[in-house]
C-alpha cells in the first residue's frame, strides 16, 4: 500500500514539474515499444520528431499553429474545471464558435479590416458560448451532467454544421462541405507574409497571428480565475458549493458563467482555423483539438503556465509526428494517433499511478537533508 | 511494575514546519480508563493516527504489550489489537450493523457458516458488553449514540485490545452519554484498555483514572486523575490559568430587531423539520436554542440566514419583512441589513478549505471595497487586512497565504468569527461556534460573543453543548422535533431540566 504523504511538506515544483515529466517520460518510452514493434527505430524516430518540429523553420511555424489551437481548448477546459465542471464539449464548441466567425466576417466584410476582426473574434466567443449555455442551463437548473450533456452537444454540433454545410451555407458552385471563402483583405496575416517583412523566404505554414490571441486568451484566464471577484465566485463554486450558497454566491449563475467563458475559449479555435488558416469552413475543422485540449489542461494542472508548454508538446508531436509518417513506412497517421493517446492516458487518467512514491521520496530526500 | 499495554517513545511528527508531536513518551496501563486532553492544534489528534497507522511517525518507536511493533496502515494497528472510534463514524449508510461490522472481515465469497459464526460472535460480545444492538438494523435508522456502538462492536469483534475513542461525545446528548460511559466502564472491567482524547475536563475526571496533558505538540503533564482538578487540568492545557466560568453582566435589553412568525420549513427531502416556530430576540441579548442535533435547529438556522427556503411564516429585521414563502432574500442582501452568520458546520458550509486563508477572511464580502473594485480583487488590501485580523482574533499560524485546510479546528473558527463579527453586526446567528474548538479558543469566542451582546447586538445561538447554552445564554429556548417545546430564564434553570426537555420527555 502507498503510503500517504503529508501534502504540506511537498516542494511545488515536485508535484508540478517532476510528476509530469515522470508521466511524460513513461509515456514516450511505452510509445517507443509501440514504434519498435512495428518494425522501426525509436531513436530514429525521436530524431525525426526533433527535427520535424524544430529543424526547420516552416516546421516549426506548424509546430506554433498547433500550439495554437491546444491553448485555446486546454483554457476552455481549464476554466470550466475551476467551477468543477467537466466540459467535454470543447470539439462542438469549437466548431460552432468556427460558424459564428465566418457569419460575422460575411457579413460585415465591408468595414475596416481590424473591426471585421474584433467583430469576428466576438462571434466566435459568442456563438461558442451560446453552444456551452445549453448544458451549463441544464446543469444548473435540471441538474443534467455536463459530461453527459457537453458529449451530446458535439454530436449535435457536427450533425448541424453538416446540415448546414451541405443544404444551407454551401458554396453552392461545387461539390464539397465546404463554404464560399472570405474575401482575401480580411484574412489573418501569416508568419510567412510576418517573415517576408525581414526579407526571409519561407515555405507555406498555417501559423497567423491568432497565435498571438493565444497568448492573449491565456493572460486573460490567470487574470479571471486569480484576480477578479468572478473567478474567486466560480472557484468557490468549485470547491465547495454549499459554502458558496452560504456566503449568497449564485452556483447556478457561476456554472453559466463558467462553461460559457470556456465555451468562448474553444470558440476562439475558429479564429485560428477560419480566419487564419482555411478562410472558410470546412467540415470537419476542429478535427480532434477540442478534446486533445482536455489533456492539455490536465497535464498543465489547469494554470495558464502549464497550458501553454502542455499545448506546445502536443504542437512538437503533431508536427514531428507527421513528420515521422512521412519518413518510416510502417508507422501510420493513426501510430500517432496512439502515441497521443498514451500520453493523454498517463497525464491525465494515470496521473496519480506514481504520485504518492515520487513525492514520497522527495519528500524523504529532503528530510534528510534538513536533519543532516 | 507490569510493563504497560501501549507504550510510545519519542515520537516525532511534524507537518511543514510545524511538528505536531515533539518526543512525546507516554505509558499507558492495561485495564484502565486513560485520558489524553488538550486544546485542538494540541498534537492529540495527530499522536492518535499514529498509533492508529494513519500517519507514520518521522522518528521514535510504538511497543504494544512490550513488543515493538511497526505500524504502517490502520490494518496493522488492527492486528496488533488496537481498535479506534473516530469522530466521524466510518459506516456504509444503508448497510446493516451486521454487513458493516464484518466488511473486509467477510472471511468467505458466498456467505454462509461464517456469516453464522460471525453473527454468534456478535451476539455474546454485546451480552457480555451490554450494548443492546440489534444487529440486523440498518445503519440509517439508528441513532447517533447507538452507530458509536456499533463502532465499539466493530473494534471489539476485531480482537482490539486497546479502544482509542477520539471526543467521543461530542454528537451525543446527556443521556447517551451516560450511556456511553457505562459501556465504556464495562469495557474497562474486562480488562480492555481505553484512551479517551477529549477536550470536555468533565469526562476526565468522571472516567478516567490517569490523565496525559498534551500542548503545542508536547505532554506537558501527566497524573493520576485522583490528584488533580478541572482548575489544574484547564491551567496545564493552555499554559495559563482559566476562567472557567465568565465574566457577564446582566443583559441590557434593547428593542425587538429579530422576530419570526410561524414558521415552517422543510428539509432537501420534503420533511417538515421546523413546525410553526415563533421566537423574538432583543438587542443585547443572547438567546439560547439548546436541543440534540437533528431537531430541526440546522434548518432553521439556514432559512433565517437565507440559504434555506421558508414554507411558511415570516421573519422581520428590524419590523421590516425579510423573508416569507414568497420572498427570500439571498444571504449577500440579508448581510448589508446587518444580519451575521457563523455556521454550524464550518467546514462544509463556512469556509473553502482548499482556499488560502486570506480568500475565506473575505468570503462573502469579496464584491465589497476595499477587497475588491470594479470586480478585481486587490490582493495587498485583502492581505494587509487578513494580517491585522489574523493578529486581532489571534489566529495561528498568522500566514495569511497559508491553504486553510492546515489550520486547526479552533483557527479555522477563530478566521470564521473574525469575518462575520468584523462587520458590526446588528443580528448574529451562531451555530456551534465551539464546536472541536479548544478550551483556550472557547474563552476567546465566547468573550467576543458577549461583547458583541454588550456592544447591543441581538444573538440567536444554536449549541448542543449545554453548558455553552447556559453560559452564555440570557434567554434558552429548546427545540426538539421541530418545536419550541421549553422557554426559560437562564437564572431559574438547571441543565437537568433542560436535558429532559430536549428529549421530549417534559
Amino acid at each position: 500500500m502507498a503510503t500517504a504523504v503529508d501534502k504540506s511538506r511537498v516542494p511545488w515544483w515536485v508535484s508540478n514539474l517532476i510528476v509530469p515529466l515522470v508521466n511524460l517520460v513513461l509515456a514516450l518510452l511505452v510509445s517507443a515499444l509501440f514504434i519498435f514493434i512495428a518494425g522501426e527505430n525509436p531513436i530514429q524516430a525521436v530524431k525525426l520528431i526533433i527535427y520535424g518540429s524544430f529543424g526547420y523553420l516552416d516546421g516549426f511555424a506548424y509546430t506554433l499553429y498547433y500550439t495554437t489551437n491546444f491553448v485555446f481548448t486546454g483554457l476552455a477546459f481549464a476554466v470550466a474545471f475551476h467551477c468543477r465542471l467537466f466540459n467535454i464539449g470543447g470539439e462542438g464548441q469549437a466548431y460552432i464558435g468556427g460558424l459564428g466567425v465566418f457569419l460575422v466576417a460575411i457579413n460585415v466584410s465591408f468595414l475596416p479590416v481590424p473591426i471585421v476582426w474584433l467583430l469576428a473574434i466576438a462571434g466566435a466567443v459568442v456563438f461558442g458560448a451560446a453552444w456551452a449555455f445549453i448544458p451549463a442551463y441544464l446543469q444548473a437548473k435540471r441538474g443534467s451532467h455536463v459530461v453527459i450533456t457537453t458529449i451530446m452537444f458535439n454530436f449535435i454540433a457536427s450533425s448541424l454544421m453538416v446540415f448546414l454545410l451541405v443544404d444551407v451555407i454551401r458554396d453552392m458552385k461545387q461539390m464539397g462541405p465546404h463554404t464560399v471563402a472570405l474575401p482575401k483583405e480580411i484574412w489573418f496575416p501569416t508568419f510567412k507574409e510576418f517573415a517576408a517583412l525581414f526579407g526571409i523566404k519561407i515555405r507555406y505554414s498555417p501559423l497567423n497571428i491568432s497565435f498571438l490571441l493565444a497568448i492573449a486568451a491565456s493572460f486573460f484566464v490567470w487574470f479571471l480565475v486569480w484576480k477578479t471577484k468572478w473567478g474567486y465566485e466560480m472557484r468557490a463554486v468549485g470547491h465547495n458549493t454549499q459554502a458558496a450558497i452560504y456566503a449568497g454566491i449564485s452556483p447556478y449563475k457561476n456554472i453559466i458563467i463558467a462553461m460559457c467563458i470556456s465555451g468562448g475559449l474553444a470558440g476562439l479555435l475558429g479564429i485560428n482555423e477560419i480566419l487564419g488558416v482555411h478562410h472558410k469552413i470546412v467540415a470537419g475543422f476542429p478535427a480532434g483539438y477540442g478534446f486533445t485540449g482536455i489533456a492539455v489542461a490536465l497535464m498543465g494542472r489547469n494554470h495558464p503556465i502549464g497550458i501553454f508548454p502542455a499545448a506546445f508538446l502536443f504542437g512538437i508531436l503533431y508536427q514531428g509526428g507527421s513528420e515521422v509518417t512521412f519518413d518510416m513506412p510502417n508507422i501510420t497517421r493513426y501510430m500517432f494517433v496512439a502515441v497521443q493517446g498514451v500520453i493523454i492516458l498517463f497525464s491525465g487518467a494515470l496521473e496519480n499511478l506514481f504520485r504518492p512514491q515520487i513525492e514520497s521520496f522527495f519528500v524523504n530526500r529532503l528530510n534528510r537533508k534538513v536533519s543532516v | 511494575m507490569v510493563s504497560p499495554i501501549l507504550e510510545l517513545k519519542n515520537i516525532n511528527k511534524s507537518f511543514g514546519h510545524v511538528q505536531a508531536n515533539k518526543n512525546i513518551n507516554l505509558k499507558i496501563t492495561q485495564g484502565t480508563i486513560h485520558g489524553i486532553i488538550g486544546e485542538n492544534g494540541a498534537g492529540k489528534s495527530t499522536l492518535m493516527s499514529i498509533v492508529y497507522g494513519l500517519y507514520q511517525a518521522d522518528s521514535g518507536s510504538i511497543r504494544v504489550s512490550g513488543k515493538e511493533v511497526k505500524l504502517k496502515s490502520p490494518r496493522d494497528s488492527i492486528e496488533s489489537g488496537i481498535g479506534m472510534v473516530h469522530q466521524h463514524f466510518m459506516l456504509v449508510e444503508n448497510f446493516t450493523v451486521l454487513e458493516n461490522i464484518i466488511l473486509g472481515f467477510e472471511g468467505e465469497l458466498v456467505f454462509g457458516h461464517k456469516l453464522k459464526k460471525a453473527k454468534e460472535n456478535l451476539k455474546n460480545l454485546c451480552d457480555t458488553y451490554k450494548l443492546n444492538i440489534d444487529l440486523d438494523s440498518v445503519i440509517s435508522d439508528l441513532s447517533v449514540g447507538f452507530r458509536q456502538r456499533v463502532e465499539i462492536l466493530k473494534s471489539l469483534y476485531r480482537g482490539a485490545e486497546i479502544f482509542i475513542l477520539d471526543e467521543p461525545t461530542g454528537v451525543l446528548t446527556p443521556q447517551e452519554v451516560d450511556e456511553l460511559f457505562k459501556i465504556l466502564r464495562s469495557l474497562k472491567e474486562e480488562g480492555k484498555t481505553i484512551v479517551l482524547i477529549t477536550h470536555k475536563l468533565n469526562e476526565i475526571m468522571d472516567l478516567t483514572s490517569e490523565v496525559s496533558v498534551m500542548r503545542q505538540g508536547e505532554v506537558v503533564g501527566h497524573t493520576k486523575t485522583s490528584d488533580t482538578n478541572k482548575e489544574k487540568l484547564a491551567e496545564m492545557m493552555v499554559g495559563r490559568s482559566v476562567l472557567l466560568r465568565l465574566n457577564k453582566e446582566d443583559a441590557k435589553l434593547g428593542d425587538v430587531v429579530f422576530k419570526v412568525e410561524n414558521l415552517t420549513v422543510k428539509d432537501d427531502l420534503d420533511v417538515t423539520r421546523v413546525k410553526n416556530v415563533s421566537f423574538e430576540i432583543r438587542s443585547g441579548e443572547i438567546l439560547g436554542l439548546a436541543g440534540v442535533t437533528g431537531n430541526g435547529q440546522t434548518e432553521l438556522l439556514e432559512a433565517l440566514s437565507g440559504i434555506r427556503k421558508v414554507e411558511s411564516g415570516n421573519i422581520y429585521l428590524n419590523n421590516e419583512k425579510v423573508s416569507d414563502k414568497e420572498n427570500l432574500l439571498d444571504p449577500r442582501k440579508l448581510k448589508a441589513k446587518g444580519l451575521a452568520h457563523v455556521p454550524e458546520d464550518r467546514q462544509r458550509m463556512g469556509l473553502v478549505t482548499d482556499f488560502k486563508a486570506y480568500e475565506n477572511l473575505i468570503f462573502g464580502y469579496h464584491d465589497q471595497e476595499p477587497y475588491s473594485k470594479s470586480s478585481i480583487l486587490r490582493d495587498n488590501d485583502i492581505i494587509t487586512y487578513s494580517k491585522k485580523v489574523m493578529e486581532e482574533y489571534d489566529v495561528r499560524p498568522r500566514s495569511p497565504q497559508l491553504i486553510t485546510s492546515n489550520f486547526s479546528g479552533g483557527n479555522q473558527q477563530k478566521i470564521i468569527l473574525s469575518r462575520e463579527l468584523n462587520e458590526s453586526p446588528k443580528i448574529l446567528l451562531v451555530g456551534q461556534p465551539t464546536r472541536g474548538v479548544d478550551i483556550g479558543a472557547i474563552e476567546f469566542i465566547h468573550q467576543r460573543l458577549i461583547d458583541m451582546r454588550d456592544k447591543g447586538a441581538a444573538i440567536l445561538l444554536v449549541s448542543v453543548e449545554l453548558d455553552e447554552v447556559l453560559s452564555l445564554s440570557d434567554r434558552i429556548l429548546v427545540m426538539f422535533d421541530g418545536n419550541i417545546v421549553g422557554e426559560r430564564i437562564n437564572k431559574d434553570v438547571t441543565d437537568r431540566e433542560l436535558g429532559l426537555l430536549m428529549a421530549g420527555v417534559a
